[in-house]
């Protein structure tokens, strides 16, 4: 029974996992650049929630889970513009400029994000206000535990993965984007407009990842600047493990590291957790370079 | 700001052509400034001094791996906690004075980097990348989690015994000043004779073309290896004198950010370079230590400063020559510069 909670937990952490490496995954397929400062966007999605939940509580005086529903707009539609911008500000003029200066300045805009967070907020850990998170849950034979939020936070991350994996299959925008992840001289050739596709990209995966903040930080209640770098790092992991430029790879990799990591804590030991995460991680890079479902790979770089 | 550019540009390859023509006089004058520049100056910015000089020894070691062999290493300040806290535990433990830990320091690193590197090698750019920061965070988390009982768990270890050389204890910033300078200096004599060396050819070989290499029967393999042992064993020796100077050492030392501080060493300054990494080092250690007391906002300018440096000069400030021409070759050396380069190498 202890088996089957860790599990449905691993799960959870997993579909955070999941939403956070769509934005790794999808920048990498495009550009081929490690966008170092996607954790930092989504970190700021969970920042941007607090401000939008503080500012709704200043108007209707108590937190309720309607409130959710405007805050994830908003944060989605700010996250997204801020990924946009920093394409077009720090890689873009980087395109022809060799693999090392677009790494250092996605480095260089992730300390831009985070020490502004820390600048805004403080460098202590910020709470939730209460009320808006779901309360309650469902409890399963054997004592198995499901939490209302758990059943929400899976479900939207699916649905969201479910609606990207439909577009990027089956829109005239997605067919693109594989396009120009597989060529993107060809692609020009071909009449697509590159850049357009790429600033596209850059408006889901930090959308996506602006999401994935808020619901993390109503998940667990509280975080801090370093949110964006910790579960980023793990994210990209997710990313690499499900095979990177590819999509269900993104969401089969969260999922998979989430539940490893869960189980690694409940069984062998919970300090450990993280290390075993970044042991597997190795591992699967050795064994299987190309993720569990990748299927082309950067050979050469 | 183009022009502005320029001029900088121009200024600094004034420098470096100046550098190239007299090299003993030039070479002879900076370390009598580096022997100089600490008299006047006050406890601080000693102690400024010597975190520049250390941070240069490591991107030095820094750069036999990513400059020399162009093997991305985002982990490497797990080498440096290595060091640092191999002399520690000796010093601690067995009572070993801390200058004799040193080269146990850079054994100890040199074999973890061995260890380490040695199943990843056929990884190439950003897989080998992400395995670094892995194998980094790995070896911080070892340390947090108090590995074996040696490591003193998330508070480190402290009460390291000052190092003394001959009776005399290095106790003041300006003496672990001069010893930091001593050991820089035997870091940029044996960088510049392996740069030269066969081996730094073969790195360079690897570097810009790893079959083509193979195909000139460079043993691509063991090329990599000793990159990465000699830049991990190198990078314990300035953990063991961070040791010696601080008397504590702690799991922070072996953080990502510091890997990426080092990385940017590297790379802002010029891949590949050697007075590139000591501009890197001003940008990335000396300027935001200086300016400590703008610390709210510290770190957003460093990261300004790198976002605009690339996009102005993708080669870094102070690139070696080869990795200009490579970088700018194709937009603005159409002119007869390209060529004369060539003709000339």
């Amino acid at each position: 029974m202890q088996f089957i909670q860790q599990l449905i937990n691993g799960i959870t952490i997993g579909s955070f996992y999941a939403l956070v490496a769509l934005g790794y995954t999808m920048v990498y397929g495009v550009l081929k650049l490690i966008n170092f400062a996607h954790g930092d966007l989504f970190m700021w999605g969970a920042y941007l929630g607090l401000t939008g939940f503080s500012l709704l509580i200043g108007v209707a005086a108590s937190g309720s889970g309607w409130m959710v529903l405007p805050v994830a707009v908003v944060v989605l539609v700010t996250v997204a513009l801020a990924g946009v911008l920093v394409e077009r500000v720090a890689y873009r003029p980087l395109r022809a400029a060799g693999r090392l200066a677009p790494v250092i300045s996605a480095l260089g805009v992730a300390f831009i994000l985070q020490s502004l967070a820390r600048n805004a907020y403080g460098a202590s850990w910020r709470t939730y206000p209460p009320g808006i998170a779901l309360e309650g849950g469902l409890t399963l034979a054997g004592g198995v535990r499901i939490g209302a939020m758990q059943i929400a936070v899976v479900a939207v991350s699916l649905l969201l993965m479910a609606a990207l994996y439909l577009f990027v299959q089956r829109t005239r925008i997605g067919t693109a984007m594989r396009a120009v992840a597989i060529d993107p001289v060809a692609s020009r050739l071909m009449g697509i407009d590159v850049d357009r596709i790429i600033a596209i990209v850059f408006l889901i995966g930090p959308g996506l990842g602006g999401i994935a903040g808020l619901i993390v930080a109503l998940y667990y209640g509280s975080f801090d600047f370093t949110l964006g770098w910790t579960f980023g790092l793990k994210a990209f992991i997710a990313a690499i493990l499900g095979g990177i430029g590819n999509i269900p790879g993104a969401m089969l990799g969260g999922m998979l590291l989430g539940v490893t990591e869960t189980l690694a804590a409940g069984y062998i030991s919970p300090q450990w957790k993280d290390a075993i995460a970044y042991v597997i991680l190795i591992l699967i890079l050795l064994v299987r370079p190309t993720g569990l479902l990748g299927e082309r790979v950067a050979a050469r770089v | 700001m183009g022009v502005q550019m320029t001029s900088t540009r121009a200024g600094l390859e004034g420098i470096a052509a100046a550098l190239r023509r007299r090299p003993l006089i030039w070479q002879l004058g900076l370390l009598a400034l580096a022997l100089l520049l600490p008299l006047p100056l006050g406890d601080y910015y000693r102690t400024v001094a010597w975190r520049t000089g250390l941070y240069a020894i490591l991107g030095l070691s820094l750069t036999v791996i990513v400059g020399y062999a162009g093997l991305y290493q985002l982990g490497h300040a797990a080498f440096y906690a290595i060091g640092a806290y191999t002399s520690a535990i000796l010093n601690l433990r067995l009572g070993i004075p801390l200058l004799l830990t040193l080269p146990a320091s850079v054994c100890v690193s040199g074999l973890c980097g061995y260890v380490i590197t040695r199943p990843i090698l056929r990884l190439r750019g950003d897989y080998l990348m992400i395995v670094t920061i892995a194998f980094g965070e790995v070896v911080r988390l070892a340390l947090v989690n108090n590995i074996f009982g040696l490591t003193g768990g998330a508070n480190g270890l402290s009460g390291i015994a000052r190092p003394s050389l001959g009776g005399f204890e290095i106790r003041a910033p300006i003496h672990h000043y001069y010893l930091m300078l001593f050991f820089l200096v035997l870091t940029l004599a044996g960088i510049h004779r392996l740069q030269h060396s066969r081996l730094g050819r073969a790195w360079m070989c690897v570097r810009e073309d790893e079959e083509a290499a193979e195909a000139m029967g460079i043993d691509t393999t063991r090329v990599k290896l000793l990159a990465f042992v000699i830049g991990s064993a190198w990078a314990g020796l300035a953990g063991g004198l961070y040791a010696g100077k601080l008397t504590v050492v702690a799991p922070d030392i072996a953080k990502f950010m510091e890997s990426v501080v080092l990385f940017c060493i590297v790379v802002l300054g010029g891949t590949g370079s050697l007075p590139g990494v000591f501009v890197g080092t001003l940008g990335m250690v000396t300027l935001p230590e200086l300016f400590r007391p703008l610390r709210a906002w510290r770190d957003a300018w460093v990261g300004v400063a790198m976002v605009v440096m690339m996009i102005a000069r993708p080669e870094g400030l102070w690139p070696s020559r080869k990795v200009q021409l490579e970088i700018r070759g194709e937009k603005e050396e159409a002119s007869g510069r390209s060529a004369a380069a060539e003709a000339g190498s």
